[in-house]
C-alpha cells in the first residue's frame, strides 16, 4: 500500500523532459518532490506562474508570490508571471501537457468529480473545470477508497461532475489504473497489494490482463 | 503631457458607488487585494452589492469584511473555500451566489474588457455548470456558451502606478487585477507607490491608463499570507 507521497512518485515517473506541468492541490503538489534525475519540467500555478519553485526559507516569503493554494512560494530560474486570463489561454489551449489533480470519485469512462457535497461542502472549483476540460493527458491521485471504506472508483460517479470522459490514468495508494473503452485497466499493484485486494476495492468495470506487475519506485 | 486620474485617496476613489451595484475586485485569495478600497467600503455602509472576485476573502479580511457586514447581496466567485461566513450565508440562503471556473471567470472578464459579448469554452460542458447555457460543437468537442462580464466599476491594486492610470503589478499579485481593471465602467486602482507620468518604463506596464479612471497611493497595505509555507536552510 502507497501513502501520499508513494502516490507522487508514482505519478513522477510519468513526466517527460520538456514538458510543461500542473499540479493540484493535495497529494499532486507532492510529485514536484520526486521529478526523475535527467529531465527538466516546469510547474505552471494557474494564478499565474511557469517555473514555480519550492516554499522559500524561513523568512523569505512574500505576499505577492503565491501558488493556486495560497501557499508561499518561490520562482525558479527562467520562470514567468502572467495574468488569470493568459494563464488559462495556456490550459484551454493545450500547452500545459500534464496536468494532476485529485478526485472524490473517478468513473469507468473518465468523467471525475471532485469540488462539491451537496449541502455540505460548497467550495467552488476553482481552475479544476477548466484544467479537466481541455487537457489531453490527465492523472488523478487519490486514495482508492473513501473514509468509510467505499471505492472511488465507480462505474457512474455519483457527486456532481467536474469534467466528463477526461481522466486517462489514476494512481492511487492500490494501484495505477488506466482508462479506455469505458473500464479501468489495472496496469500495476502498488506493493504487497493483491490483485484481489484491487477487484475488491474498485466499483467500476475493472479489466485485468494477463500478470499484473508490482510498481517500481 | 497625459490625461490625469489621481484622486486623493480611498473616499474619494469609491464616490460613486451606490446600493445594488456591480463591482469587480482583483486578487487571488488575499493576494493583490484592493485593501483600502474594501476598508473604505465597509465603512460607507453600501448595500445590495452584487461582487464579482474569483475568491471571498478570509472571515476577517478582504472581502469576508464586507461578507460581515451584510452588504453583499450576490457573489460570483470560482472558489471561496476559506471563509465560513460565507458558507453559513450562502447555505441558509442569504447570499446569492454564482460559482464559476476559474478560467471562465478571467475569460468572461476579458471579453467584458474587449467588447466581445460571449464565447464558446469547453469548460463545465456535462456539468451543473452548463445548466441553461447553449452548448455548440467545434471540431468534434461540445462547448458552452459564456457570457461577458462588466461591472459599474472594478476595483484593482497594482504595485506602481503612475499619474496617467498605468499599473505595474508584482509577482502573482497581477492575478485577476489586469483583467477586471478593462471590464469596469470606472476602474479605480490603489496602487503601494505612484509616481508622476514618465517614471514607469513604457516597455514594462501590464496595464494600459486607458483602462483606469481614478488612481491613489494607498496605505498601511497589511498584505496578509493564507497559507505561510516555508523550508528549512538544512
Amino acid at each position: 500500500m502507497l501513502d501520499k507521497n508513494g502516490i507522487a512518485q508514482r505519478i513522477a515517473q510519468e513526466l517527460r523532459d520538456g514538458w510543461y506541468v500542473n499540479l493540484g492541490i493535495g497529494i499532486p503538489t507532492l510529485v514536484a518532490n520526486y521529478i526523475p534525475k535527467g529531465i527538466t519540467v516546469e510547474f505552471q500555478s494557474e494564478n499565474g506562474i511557469l517555473g514555480m519553485g519550492p516554499f522559500p526559507f524561513e523568512g523569505e516569503e512574500d505576499a505577492d508570490l503565491i501558488n493556486a493554494g495560497k501557499q508561499t512560494v518561490t520562482l525558479q530560474p527562467g520562470a514567468s508571471i502572467f495574468d488569470s486570463s493568459t494563464s488559462f489561454a495556456m490550459i484551454r489551449g493545450q500547452h500545459v501537457q500534464l496536468t494532476v489533480l485529485g478526485a472524490m470519485e473517478v468513473a469507468q469512462n473518465g468523467d471525475i468529480a471532485n469540488w462539491k457535497i451537496p449541502g455540505v461542502m460548497v467550495k467552488g472549483m476553482g481552475g479544476a473545470m477548466d484544467l479537466v476540460a481541455s487537457a489531453e493527458n490527465i492523472i488523478v491521485a487519490m486514495m482508492h477508497t473513501n473514509k468509510k471504506g467505499e471505492s472511488k472508483l465507480l462505474e457512474k460517479c455519483t457527486l456532481p461532475l467536474t469534467g466528463v470522459g477526461c481522466v486517462t490514468k489514476v494512481v492511487t495508494n492500490m494501484a495505477y489504473l488506466e482508462i479506455k473503452d469505458g473500464a479501468f485497466h489495472l496496469k500495476e499493484r502498488a506493493p504487497g497489494v493483491s490483485v484481489e485486494e484491487i477487484k475488491a476495492a474498485t466499483a467500476g468495470k475493472l479489466i485485468i490482463e494477463g500478470d499484473i506487475p508490482e510498481m517500481k519506485l | 503631457m497625459a490625461i490625469n486620474k489621481v484622486v486623493k485617496n480611498a473616499e474619494e476613489a469609491i464616490k460613486g458607488i451606490e446600493n445594488g451595484m456591480t463591482l469587480m475586485f482583483g486578487g487571488f485569495g488575499l493576494c493583490g487585494i484592493p485593501e483600502n478600497c474594501i476598508a473604505e467600503l465597509v465603512k460607507s455602509n453600501i448595500k445590495e452589492l452584487t461582487c464579482i472576485s474569483n475568491n471571498a476573502g478570509v472571515d476577517d479580511f478582504g472581502l469576508g469584511l464586507l461578507l460581515q457586514k451584510k452588504q453583499i447581496k450576490k457573489m460570483i466567485s470560482s472558489y471561496v473555500g476559506e471563509n465560513d461566513e460565507f458558507e453559513r450565508q450562502m447555505l441558509s440562503g442569504e447570499l446569492e451566489v454564482d460559482l464559476i471556473p476559474q478560467g471562465s471567470l478571467a475569460e468572461r472578464c476579458r471579453a467584458g474588457g474587449a467588447g466581445i459579448p460571449a464565447f464558446f469554452t469547453p469548460a463545465g460542458y456535462g456539468t451543473e455548470v452548463a445548466e441553461g447555457k447553449e452548448v455548440r460543437e467545434f471540431n468534434g468537442k461540445p462547448h458552452i456558451l459564456e457570457a461577458a462580464l462588466t461591472a459599474d466599476f472594478a476595483i484593482v491594486k497594482a504595485w506602481k502606478g503612475d499619474t496617467a492610470g498605468n499599473l505595474v503589478f508584482k509577482y502573482t499579485a497581477l492575478n485577476f487585477n489586469h483583467v477586471m481593471a478593462t471590464a469596469g465602467k470606472i476602474t479605480i486602482a490603489e496602487v503601494e507607490e505612484l509616481v508622476p507620468e514618465g517614471e514607469l518604463d513604457p516597455n514594462h506596464i501590464h496595464t494600459p491608463g486607458i483602462f483606469v479612471q481614478r488612481i491613489f497611493q494607498g496605505k498601511d497595505y497589511e498584505k496578509r499570507i493564507e497559507q505561510r509555507t516555508t523550508r528549512s536552510r538544512s
